[in-house]
């Protein structure tokens, strides 16, 4: 039986189609469609709820030593209210999950993880935790709110003061309020495109998401859905864990290299198992449809003749105009221009290797 | 929801309109429509393939996810809706006006519905 967010009510209301997710029951589109959501959140913005995410407190004199054991970037240097991406490793060089942390202050942290990895990073993480630190799980009282779109911050500004709005990416505001309401103003998104997240108590989502839809009424605000979610991340070129990122594929695989830090660490979690299996010598791809049709998760991909990966996601990009996947493929095909055919239900679909992200915002 | 009384329907969400005894065009209805969602690409067969009634004989894309169109006539692909290659949000916009195939030389039909034994069996859903 799935669980249903704060906001359940609300979505029912707005006439979202609810589908199980993560656990969870969650719009998947409203009325206007993953395509009219998806360019909203281009052009204009678009709300999300994304409660579902996992959110933990790291508190205690080692947290900072224990993100930096087990996470794969560094956390030294940070100033308070920031906020830092990283993998997380087994002790294979496989992710584990992908999350975000934020610093509110030197000893206390906040995590935000997956939904469907919530309780695997948690053991996970327990399994390294020391004395002087403490982990605990906050998920079931926090909602999570996404207004994203090139005028978020248009409408965040009609309803909370100019000191309450971070003004970097990346960075967050830990006792924010909105209209009353307290909140992790964050400045981060999934989408591409400038935006905010909001972390609340349970008990005020919906009437913040009620004052986030009004406030962008003006802006021709949309409520989005789970599929305007997953076509705005993929345009944009970010890895979603479970398709571009898993058990077993390591980070620098999956392009995300810059965040694993040999250099400035000595030791963190799977460590060993990268540095042993050396130059990956598989490499995640965007890749172009050229042909006719969609590429989606798990279509074997050929060149020359013969099997080089698998794509991992793959949809039509409603903002580009055309269909796009992503993929592991050998690297001496990852280079940019270099043809490539998917196996898609029985027929071949031709793509290029095209450089990520698809899309870019001005 | 949209019913038209002159067409008949499948239990997998075609519409058939009868042209002949032996012609017909084919269709998606306005439920399978909005259940999938804005379609994106359409593939169709190429003119004269054999058609089989309930086998599939298209396929139509949503952002979402593929699904197969399933023929209700055995018979033969006389004529393919062109148009919606480039432009299958049509299917989504008129889907009683959009229809994929026209099937000739149709010699059986799957089990066909009447308006309102499809809005019943939608009803259920």
């Amino acid at each position: 039986m799935e669980k249903k967010t704060p906001l359940y009510e609300t979505h029912v209301a707005l006439g979202g189609k609810m589908v199980p997710f993560a656990g969870y029951l969650l719009p998947v589109q409203y009325g206007a469609g993953v395509i009219g959501e998806h360019m909203a959140v281009r052009q204009k913005c678009g709300l999300f709820d994304v409660s579902h995410m996992g959110e933990f407190v790291l508190e205690g004199e080692g947290a900072e030593d224990f993100l930096n054991l087990v996470l794969t970037n560094d956390f030294c240097g940070m100033e308070d209210g920031q906020a830092r991406y990283s993998p997380m490793c087994n002790e294979n060089g496989g992710v584990v999950d992908d999350l975000i942390v934020y610093k509110e202050k030197d000893g206390r942290y906040m995590i935000v993880v997956n939904a469907s990895n919530r309780a695997k990073d948690f053991a996970f993480m327990n399994r390294y935790l020391g004395e002087s630190e403490k982990l605990t799980d906050i998920s079931d009282q926090v909602a999570q709110l996404a207004l994203q779109g090139p005028a978020a911050e248009t409408v965040l500004r009609k309803l909370t003061a100019e000191d309450q709005i971070p003004q970097k990416y990346y960075h967050a505001v830990f006792d924010g309020q909105i209209e009353g309401i307290t909140c992790v103003i964050s400045r981060t998104g999934y989408t591409g495109e400038d935006g905010f997240e909001l972390y609340c108590h349970a008990q005020d989502a919906s009437r913040l998401w009620e004052l986030v839809m009004k406030a962008g009424e003006e802006e021709g605000i949309l409520p989005c859905g789970l599929g305007a979610r997953d076509t705005l991340r993929l345009e944009a070129g970010m890895p979603l864990y479970g398709h571009e990122l898993s058990d077993d594929i390591s980070p620098r695989e999956a392009g995300l290299g810059i965040f694993v830090k040999f250099k400035t660490k000595e030791n963190f979690v799977g460590r060993k198992a990268m540095e042993e299996a050396g130059t990956p010598r598989r490499k995640r791809v965007g890749l172009k449809v050229t042909g006719r049709g969609i590429i989606r998760e798990e279509a074997p991909i050929f060149a020359e003749g013969r099997q080089i990966g698998v794509s991992t996601s793959g949809t039509h990009c409603p903002y580009l105009g055309y269909p796009a996947a992503m993929a592991l493929i050998e690297k001496e095909y990852a280079e940019p221009g270099t043809r490539v055919t998917a196996q898609v239900r029985g027929r071949e679909v031709e793509a290029e290797v095209v450089k990520l992200p698809f899309y870019k915002r001005a | 929801m949209n019913f038209p009384e002159e067409l008949k329907y499948t239990d997998s969400h075609e519409w058939v309109k009868m042209l002949d005894e032996q012609t017909a065009l084919i269709g998606l209805t306005e439920y399978a429509q909005s259940e999938l969602g804005d379609l994106v690409f359409v593939n169709l067969p190429e003119v004269d393939t054999e058609l089989s009634a309930g086998e599939a004989m298209a396929d139509v894309e949503s952002v979402k996810a593929v699904s197969d169109v399933y023929s209700p006539v055995t018979g033969r692909v006389e004529e393919i809706n062109e148009e919606l290659l480039d432009h299958p949000e049509f299917i989504n916009e008129t889907p009683y006006d959009s229809w994929l195939v026209k099937a000739a030389d149709i010699a059986d039909t799957v089990n066909l519905l009447t308006a309102q034994e499809y809005e019943a069996l939608v009803a259920k859903e």
